[in-house]
């Protein structure tokens, strides 16, 4: 993990956008917060918000450079309106995915993990293999970003 | 960097996709596991590689999810604005 360490100085790193992003957001949600704040309910609720800010801090972070970040702002998007328009964009992309993402895979047998990979990368059910390779590098190298800035919060506040 | 190759998926010019060029990305893949990367590096095949992959992107995953968890706790308790600034100055530095 030795490559992240340049980018602490770096004030429009990876790094800083979303460490910044993240605890305007969480500040946000702290804001927010009821006199019952410690109910089971509500701890669920914020953590869900929590993680939603997470992705989204994330996401904006890297904006439209990648097509995972595009993805994921557009599930993000469209998250808070009802399920049914979720629903008609996965039959899209199912449809789509079909037609255009398993026609180079046969050739170096990488089917099934493949596959795997694009349910878990957003976005990657409509990627032929090589861009989603591409992206799979990128989205793992945000992720740890990710987990490792929130890592560092949550040690902070804890006692 | 690929795009003679990878932009035209409908016509069946898929094919054209090099196999050099997967194993470059798989390669370039592996350095950023934590596992792989410490074992002998010639030994592993591609298919393992995008396994380890899956399993390392499902465990950072979980992670996230326990930390927004245990951030969810945290806010709870504390009553800090302020201190945001010093998070921030902290961790960048």
């Amino acid at each position: 993990m030795n490559k992240y360490n340049p980018d602490r100085m770096n004030p429009s790193s990876l790094r800083s956008r979303f460490t910044t992003r993240f605890l305007r957001n969480l500040s946000k949600i702290h804001a927010q917060k009821p006199s019952s704040s410690s109910s089971p309910a509500e701890i669920f609720r914020r953590y869900r918000r929590i993680k939603v800010a997470a992705d989204k801090s994330m996401a904006y972070s890297v904006r439209s450079r990648r097509t995972w970040s595009r993805a994921m702002l557009w599930k993000l998007r469209t998250r808070p309106c009802s399920t049914s328009i979720r629903k008609t964009r996965h039959e899209k992309q199912n449809k789509n995915r079909t037609t255009t993402a398993t026609t180079g895979e046969d050739r170096v047998g990488f089917g099934v993990e493949a596959d795997e990979l694009r349910e878990l990368v957003p976005g990657g059910e409509a990627m032929d293999l090589c861009n989603l390779l591409h992206e799979t590098a990128h989205y793992i190298k945000c992720l740890t970003t990710q987990v490792q800035v929130m890592k560092k919060i949550a040690d902070f506040y804890s006692p | 960097m690929s795009n003679r190759r990878s932009s035209r998926q409908s016509s069946g010019g898929v094919s054209r996709i090099s196999d050099d060029q997967i194993i470059e990305l798989v390669s370039k893949l592996r350095q950023l596991l934590p596992e792989i990367r410490n074992s002998r590096s010639d030994k592993v095949s591609a298919s393992k590689v995008l396994q380890e992959t899956c399993n390392y992107i499902r465990s950072l995953h979980k992670e996230v999810d326990d930390l927004s968890d245990r951030l969810s706790q945290l806010l709870a308790t504390i009553d800090a604005d302020s201190a945001e600034a010093a998070i921030i100055r902290s961790l960048l530095m």
